[in-house]
């Protein structure tokens, strides 16, 4: 039996969320009626021409820079020719040779393995406009009639292209989210797959163990979540090995995922897909990138995703919180205040990434609309660590701070939820709940230690559940001994 | 001067504001001008009577209060592929018919701005791709010196309504010869400033890299003039120059004296009418008699000038044109599916020259013959580009005729393509550099037809040019006028 090993490229596109398109001024709203973010330019008008944004320069910069590629200091546009509807031109200006980001890598993790995939390419592109197909089909064949909306054409797409360096549908996801992560932390894109600002087409081979040599590849597209890329290569990994087990061979290939289904299904072939024709496109001038642009980005560049989470695990986060807080940026910087309040950090972490994420879903609302601030946390936790409070009672406390109640000790206050400190006042109860209970009393003093939670039940009943158990075990402990 | 349609625009100018007419006065000869001789040359595809009407009432109030801007009130005729708002614009294609733009080029713009009074589009090649304006779908122009002859192209509407004088100037395009050679065929000056010079926003795109937007005009300074309201830099078009803009009519009455003039010996030969070669070095001799120093300058590249110039401008040109399918404007032919219908319109909106090209160019870019043919062309044009560099390092400018030959019949080279094209040997190779060059009248050959004479400089070296261009207007003193605008038929 051949052993078969994986090899998966992927292409990302990205959706830019400049203020206007990326070679006109109309404003990149997707929310418009369609058709009214549009202009000579973007529906391509005989004589418009296009004239870069440097919003969009600047944001592809900042990817590539996060992606550790090279800048490239003259980039080039071109064209890339084919016809469609929805590409109002009928070529996207795109680049070609000399993209502005080359040579780039990132880190992905799997259950604690690292593997580095290498970015071949992050390239500046156009959006086209949206084809609605009518008719039973859906698609273009077969349709009765298509409608056309510009508003999206000419909105700046990113490419990021990967060397084959993936080898699992588990790493594929993880890069996925890892770059996902990158473009939120950058600000330049809300990269929401299921609304397409984010859109991967796998490149999908297998060869068996040991070779070098690269197999026949299907792309595979249309994936709509993170979840269903990861679906579609590994049914597309099983697929081909069927495939060649089987004796067949596997076509350079378009293959859709339906995700209903959970297959994959040949579109075009690529040997008769278009000839794109790319040339450079002479309305575009090359676009210089200088030391002081390129030092710019760098000044720019905020933390990134996998800074804050070996940050986070420094300072005393579990590996799951840890990637928690790093997709949920405010929190993130919540708990770097806390702790560097004096908080115990596993504590806050434990809170933010389970009652405060619960919360804030429930109310659907943001950290940054609630009450709760890193030192509330941070008293909160001092509280807690102090034998203030219970842990059950931290969390009451947490959600009225949560609910504006004001800070942890008025809440804790006004809440009753205060541990009765007092030994005299705990001691008197225990003496109580002692009398009440002789025969338990009596077979803990002959050594059988089953009574004592009983004990300290019926203790903390009795106070209300505001005494400290421990204290409470200690002293009818000492009792005993008496 | 009996009517005002025969008035240079500096005379125009000078009369309106010496209260000697207004421009309803103005805008009125030049209208009863086309009224008589459209029927005989068809420059016009769209006569804007509304508008301009409207532009010249608000000149002449403007006027009143004193208004200096030059070109106000003066009647210009624009390319049909020059955007116009509101204005039908159609670059002579079936496929535009119809359409009325929404925006104004930036020319058009600085025009309107300028005062001008646009009394309407004039007629071309399809897409500006020829060189005697027959290629029009709404019908060939005629060249009124002669009308069983061409206007030159593929701006031939402009240089015919300047020449008879129903438009005191005019704006064409040109991207391998379309301004020059219509102004040598038609008696006319016409000049194609540096690339970049002129903003290309609105000016419906030939080949990109290769299009120029210039000025048609009966004298030099009238050019000058035009080009001057122009000119600069424009935030639309992100290959228009930056920089400071040339003097361009600063140096028009210097003289020669001292300059340095550069004849291509390659442009001069047995491919190059006799009377044209005649014409040619007797200018060149009394530049050379007016204290100008002449020498011979030999452009070795230029050979292969028109090779890759029908690579490069057609490569461009498939994806200029491939917005046209019927999508979104102009003519839409119904098919079974989107592609059926994309293909019938354009198999139906384009023309035989235009299809030609389009199917050229998107050869010249398919994979596998990419290398072989943009590639080598682009190379070319380096070595082009680098052939006058050396030149100019040597010479002020370079001299050659406009255009091989003298007005040509209608129809005697619309069957062979190539012959066609050989029309614009002497002026492709400055296109292909970026650089700016001017073509002015210096006779008539024993048949009557303007003689063009093509002075080139290096790049923003308009004032040099200009200059030189001013020189040669004065020593030739071409004072002749078409058959057509001096006939009684037109005589008020």
């Amino acid at each position: 039996m051949t052993e078969w090993e994986a090899v998966i490229g992927l292409e990302t596109h990205v959706e830019l969320q400049t203020k206007s398109k990326m070679f006109c001024g109309c404003p990149v709203d997707f929310g418009d009626e369609p058709n009214t973010a549009v202009c000579p330019v973007c529906l391509a008008l005989p004589g418009a021409l296009p004239v870069p944004n440097r919003e969009a320069i600047e944001g592809i910069l900042s990817i590539g820079d996060a992606l550790n590629c090279t800048l490239t200091e003259d980039s080039l546009f071109y064209r890339k020719n084919y016809f469609y509807p929805d590409l109002p031109k009928n070529y996207q200006i795109s680049q070609y040779t000399f993209p502005l980001c080359v040579d780039g890598h990132l880190d992905v993790d799997v259950d604690g393995e690292s593997t580095t995939v290498g970015i071949t390419r992050v390239h500046m592109e156009e959006d086209t406009g949206k084809s609605t197909h009518v008719g039973e089909s859906g698609r273009i064949h077969g349709a009765e009639h298509t409608l056309l909306d510009f508003n999206r054409a000419g909105v700046p797409l990113v490419e990021v292209v990967t060397e084959p360096d993936i080898r699992s549908p588990e790493q594929a996801r993880a890069y996925g989210m890892e770059l996902q992560r990158i473009v939120r932390a950058l600000g330049v894109s809300d990269a929401r797959l299921e609304e397409g600002s984010m859109r991967f087409d796998a490149n999908i081979s297998i060869r068996p163990v040991g070779s070098e040599e690269l197999g026949t590849r299907s792309e595979v597209k249309n994936v709509n979540s993170l979840r269903s890329m990861q679906r579609a290569i590994a049914y597309e990994i099983t697929r081909q090995i069927e495939v060649l087990e089987s004796g067949g061979s596997i076509h350079l290939e378009t293959r859709h995922w339906d995700e209903a289904k959970g297959v994959t299904k040949p579109g075009r072939t690529k040997e008769d897909s278009a000839d794109y024709r790319y040339f450079q496109d002479p309305d575009l001038l090359p676009l210089h990138i200088d030391d002081a642009w390129r030092e710019r980005v760098r000044d720019r560049r905020p933390k990134l995703p996998a800074a804050k989470r070996a940050r986070y695990r420094e300072l005393g986060a579990d590996e799951r919180a840890a990637d928690l807080l790093t997709d949920a940026g405010d929190l993130g910087g919540l708990f770097e205040s806390a702790v560097a309040e004096g908080a115990d950090a596993r504590t806050v972490a434990i809170w933010l990434t389970g009652e405060v994420v619960a919360y804030l879903r429930r109310e659907e609302t943001e950290v940054g609309e609630t009450s709760l601030t890193a030192s509330s946390l941070a008293r909160l936790a001092e509280m807690t660590t102090g034998g203030d409070l219970s842990a059950t009672a931290a969390k009451e406390v947490l959600a009225g701070v949560l609910a504006g109640e004001g800070n942890p000790r008025d809440v804790a206050e006004a809440r009753d939820l205060l541990q009765i400190s007092d030994v005299n006042a705990i001691e008197a109860e225990v003496d109580a709940v002692l009398e009440q209970h002789p025969q338990a009393l009596e077979k803990l003093r002959e050594g059988d230690p089953k009574p004592i939670g009983f004990l300290v039940g019926q203790v903390m009943r009795a106070t209300g559940g505001k005494a400290d158990p421990r204290m409470v075990q200690d002293l009818i402990r000492k009792k005993t001994q008496e | 001067m009996s009517d005002l349609a025969d008035l240079t625009i500096a005379q125009a100018s000078a009369g309106l504001r010496a209260r000697e007419f207004n421009a309803v006065d103005l805008l009125d000869a030049v209208e009863r001008r086309a009224a008589i001789t459209e029927a005989h040359l068809h420059a016009y595809l769209t006569l804007d009577r509304e508008g301009s009407r409207n532009a010249a009432e608000a000149a002449d109030i403007a006027l009143v209060g004193g208004d200096p801007r030059p070109l106000l009130g003066i009647p210009i005729a624009l390319k049909d592929n020059m955007v116009t708002k509101g204005v039908e614009t159609t670059a002579s294609s079936q496929i535009l018919a119809g359409w009325k733009p929404p925006y104004d080029g930036t020319a058009v713009r600085r025009l309107k701005d300028a005062g001008a009074v646009i009394v309407g589009k004039t007629n071309l090649d399809e897409f500006a791709m020829g060189s005697s304006t027959e290629n029009s779908a709404y019908g060939p122009s005629r060249n009124p010196w002669n009308t069983d002859t061409v206007p030159g192209g593929s701006s031939g509407g402009s240089a015919a309504a300047v020449a008879v004088g129903s438009a005191l100037g005019a704006f064409g395009s040109d991207t391998g010869g379309s301004i020059r050679q219509p102004a040598s065929l038609t008696g006319t000056v016409g000049a194609k400033p540096t690339y970049g010079l002129v903003s290309r926003y609105g000016l419906i795109a030939f080949a990109s890299s290769l299009d120029q937007i210039g000025p048609l005009a009966r004298t030099v300074p009238d050019a000058a003039m035009l080009l001057e309201a122009v000119v600069g830099w424009d935030r639309m078009d992100t290959t228009s120059y930056h920089g400071d803009v040339p003097a361009i009519s600063r140096s028009l009455d210097v003289g020669v004296t001292g300059l340095r003039i550069g004849v291509i010996t390659e442009l001069t030969g047995e491919a190059f009418d006799s009377q044209v070669t005649e014409a040619t070095n007797a200018t060149i001799d009394r530049l050379s008699d007016a204290g100008a120093e002449v020498v011979e300058i030999s452009l070795p590249a230029i050979e292969y000038a028109l090779s890759a110039y029908y690579l490069i401008a057609p490569a461009e040109c498939s994806a200029n044109l491939a917005r046209f399918e019927g999508v979104r404007y102009g003519l839409r032919v119904d098919g079974s599916t989107t592609e059926e219908m994309m293909a019938r319109t354009r198999a139906e909106g384009f023309g035989p020259e235009v299809t030609r090209r389009i199917l050229l160019g998107t050869y010249a870019l398919s994979a596998g013959y990419y290398d072989a043919f943009y590639g080598q062309a682009q190379r070319v044009r380096t070595l082009i580009r680098d052939d006058f560099t050396t030149a100019y390092g040597r010479v002020d400018v370079l001299v050659s005729p406009t255009s091989p030959t003298t007005a040509f019949e209608i129809g005697s080279k619309t069957e062979d393509p190539l012959t066609m094209y050989f029309a614009d040997i002497c002026t492709i190779a400055t296109n292909l550099a970026g650089d700016p060059a001017i073509s002015v009248p210096v006779g008539l050959d024993d048949r009557g037809r303007p003689i063009g004479f093509q002075i080139m400089a290096p790049a923003l070296g308009e004032e040099v040019m200009f200059r030189v261009a001013a020189e040669v207007e004065r020593l030739v003193d071409f004072t002749a006028r078409p058959r057509l605008a001096t006939s009684e038929v037109v005589a008020p």
